[in-house]
């Protein structure tokens, strides 16, 4: 349907809509988050879901104990080798459809720990990240605008065809796999599909 | 206000009592050059037990509180000792400079830092060295006279590799159970897990050069 027909038809209070766009409302509209935290971050991840800044305006407030009933991973801290295995477990264990926001540096990068022996350089080492914030912690708004760019691209995806999301293709993977303490490092240190090092240095060669 | 604290016996003076209380005990005051010069009271393992039980329930000490228990790695080191000899050669009287060289072998040590409540007063820097950096790395735990030394004594164990005898639960605690290596110490060579970094600069550059030489990428 044309759109200039759409908005007049809107106007005399009849409302037309699509498969499509009613489906990916329901699910931008209703990203329930996952209830867990790893470090700082997740103080900013409760302000944000407190009055102030309030993430139910946005259908996000009901965090899940339980991976079965949350749709959004929200990685909000500093993911150690020895937590990122349970991290993985639980993205795992949360059904389809499912998305990751990495919060924050130490989410996203390592952050002021990417030099360390204990800490994960990024979880989308292991994890499809829909969304990275930057910031050390990210402020409250800063979630709220990721939230709003993952409403965005939820927004946005067709159901049929090759650039359908994730779920509604039986042959893409729904479970990553979980990394094992090795003797030195977690093995493998990285989901070789989901990411490689980048082959560039910065800086004077 | 150091004056409304009462001031604890000097480490000498603690010494003395100590050897005289526990018989057999090997101590050392050792030294510290720093501005703050805090001094240590090193224990040989054997006695470390009975030294510590000591030092908590004299009287005049009290040492009732272990505030912290960490570790120092000490690698092998060189030792240059210059000698000045007078010798006659050719007819001339000359001096002559001999240096010798010998190594230290490395060890580790457990530091544990001990105050009074009772008597406001502390702190006393206790020490325990271990034979070597290897398979003798061990020395006495004594979580049996301060418990709060539980949780630290396994970190020690866990970062430096120290063996805590007589400890009642000696297990990592911050790395995994499979971990094998002892991450704080000097030669603690880290998995080779480096990243893009925008602005790589000394250690980093270094680290970012090492990574890609080895993964045969197009810039070291």
């Amino acid at each position: 349907m044309e759109e200039g027909l759409r908005r007049e038809l809107a106007q005399q209070g009849i409302v037309t809509t699509t498969l499509a766009d009613l489906y990916n409302w329901g699910r931008r509209n209703s990203l329930w988050p996952l209830n867990f935290g790893l470090a700082c971050c997740a103080i900013e991840m409760i302000a944000a879901s407190m009055a102030r800044f309030d993430i139910s305006r946005f259908g996000a407030e009901v965090f899940r104990p339980s991976p079965r009933q949350a749709d959004l991973m929200i990685v909000a801290g500093t993911v150690t080798k020895k937590m990122a295995p349970q991290v993985v477990r639980l993205y795992n264990q949360m059904p389809e459809p499912k998305y990751v926001i990495a919060m924050g540096a130490c989410a996203i990068s390592g952050g002021p720990f990417k030099q360390g022996y204990n800490v994960l350089k990024g979880i989308d080492r292991y994890l499809p990240v829909d969304v990275h914030i930057p910031g050390c912690p990210p402020r409250p708004e800063a979630l709220l605008h990721a939230l709003m760019a993952l409403q965005e691209k939820i927004r946005g995806q067709a159901l049929t065809g090759p650039a359908r999301p994730r779920h509604l293709q039986s042959e893409a993977p729904s479970e990553f796999p979980v990394p094992q303490f090795g003797a030195h490092d977690l093995e493998p240190p990285h989901h070789p599909e989901l990411w490689q090092p980048p082959a560039v240095v910065g800086g004077e060669s | 206000m150091s004056d409304l604290r009462p001031a604890m016996e000097t480490l000498e003076r603690i010494r003395t009592r100590l050897e005289a209380a526990v018989a057999g005990a090997e101590l050392e005051v050792v030294a510290n050059g720093a501005v703050a010069a805090q001094g240590s009271l090193r224990v040989d393992a054997a006695h470390a037990v009975a030294v510590a039980r000591f030092l908590r329930d004299d009287a005049q000490l009290q040492l009732d509180y272990c505030s912290n228990v960490t570790g120092v790695d000490w690698l092998d080191r060189v030792v240059r000792t210059t000698v000045r000899t007078r010798r006659v050669i050719d007819g001339l009287e000359r001096e002559l400079e001999q240096t010798t060289e010998h190594t230290v072998p490395g060890y580790l040590e457990a530091v544990y830092h001990l105050y009074s409540v009772a008597l406001r007063h502390g702190p006393l820097v206790l020490r325990q060295r271990t034979a070597d950096r290897a398979d003798g790395a061990r020395v006495a735990s004594l979580t049996p006279v301060w418990r709060s030394a539980e949780f630290q004594e396994r970190e020690v164990y866990d970062l430096f590799g120290v063996v805590f005898e007589g400890h009642p639960d000696l297990r990592r605690i911050l790395m995994w159970d499979e971990f094998r290596d002892h991450p704080m110490r000097k030669d603690y060579v880290e998995p080779d897990d480096y990243e893009y970094e925008p602005t790589p600069h000394d250690e980093v550059l270094a680290k970012a050069r090492r990574h890609y030489a080895g993964a045969g990428g197009d810039r070291a």
